[in-house]
């Protein structure tokens, strides 16, 4: 079954974005990477340590693989305009996720200021992913500015908890035009794979495989929730009914009636 | 002289390029990248920026995450 999604004028077959943070190491995370299928990967940008060498991460991710930088640490659109340009001028392309956070304590994403810069970045010819809080007008905003695609949030980042924003993300599915990837708070494969399910044309994941006790097996696990989930999508799923109804024919009985 | 690096102040001895300053630092140029006085510096002028008292640097790298 060939069903390819197209974001930035790129065809992409993996519905599974993957982070590259919290793994245990650079291997477990490249074996992960693989693993997991993904056609897309995020990384951050920070300042070096300057009192230790390390290995240069972009070694470990597989050459097949699109980059894309996220803009965490921003506090606002400036800043994640900022982080934006020095990924591109370090050679990592111009693929970009904004995430803008001036909250601490959930991490919740500030969605006016992560529509301002994704209006800069798309006129400086970036393709631009927003991070975002679920809410349709600001979504059709980024849209109609140019973003290639909306990433509401399922839950707090690295929370775990699954698609709680299941209703908000559900009007952005049925809504956006551009392709809805539910980012941050899923934390098994079910989760994901009910995000696919429901329409959702991908989701990005990193906590739930980078501390999983498995790392690699987790994220061979969520490249087959994904699927599976964009199968059911495709396949179209049976509506809910409040009572029974019956699987086997309601004639023929063997009874002495 | 004086020069701020990642935030922090650093006195370095004699006037250097920022190409010799990175390289002395044991940083893999294909790793990084560099603001000089909020302006990104492209890996191919290094050589031609000379650092210069009270300068401040940004040398970032690419990490894991999300």
């Amino acid at each position: 079954m060939t069903d390819l999604f197209r974001i930035g004028g790129r065809e992409l077959r993996s519905r599974l974005l993957l982070g590259t943070g919290k793994f245990p190491s650079h291997d477990v995370m490249k074996k992960a990477v693989e693993a997991s299928g993904a056609d897309i990967v995020t990384v951050a940008l920070r300042r070096v340590d300057a009192t230790s060498a390390t290995d240069n991460i972009l070694d470990f991710i597989p050459q097949k693989c699109v980059l894309m930088t996220n803009t965490s640490g921003a506090r606002n659109a400036d800043e994640a305009v900022r982080i934006a340009r020095l990924a591109r001028a370090s050679g990592a392309g111009d693929w970009v996720k904004i995430e803008v956070i001036r909250d601490n304590k959930y991490l919740l994403p500030e969605n006016l200021e992560t529509l301002k810069a994704t209006e800069i970045l798309v006129k400086e010819g970036f393709i631009v992913l927003p991070y975002m809080s679920p809410d349709l007008s600001m979504a059709r905003r980024m849209a109609d500015a140019g973003a290639a695609a909306v990433m509401p949030l399922g839950a707090p980042i690295g929370s775990n908890r699954g698609l709680r924003t299941r209703e908000l993300v559900g009007i952005m599915v049925r809504e956006i035009k551009v392709p809805v990837i539910v980012d941050a708070g899923l934390g098994s494969p079910s989760q994901a794979c009910e995000c696919l399910e429901m329409g959702c044309a991908a989701v990005l994941v990193n906590t739930a495989v980078a501390i999983a006790e498995d790392p690699v097996q987790m994220a061979a696990a969520f490249r087959e929730a994904v699927i599976a989930g964009r199968r059911a999508c495709l396949a179209g799923l049976p509506v809910r009914g409040q009572v029974a109804n019956a699987s086997s024919p309601l004639t023929g009985f063997l009874r002495n009636e | 002289m004086i020069i701020r690096i990642n935030g922090k102040e650093e006195r370095i001895e004699k006037t250097v390029n920022l190409s010799a300053f990175i390289g002395a630092r044991n940083l893999r140029p294909e790793g990084i990248v560099v603001e000089h006085n909020a302006r990104i510096v492209p890996r191919e002028i290094w050589e031609t920026v000379t650092l210069a008292e009270n300068d401040t640097l940004e040398i970032i790298s690419f990490v894991g995450g999300g």
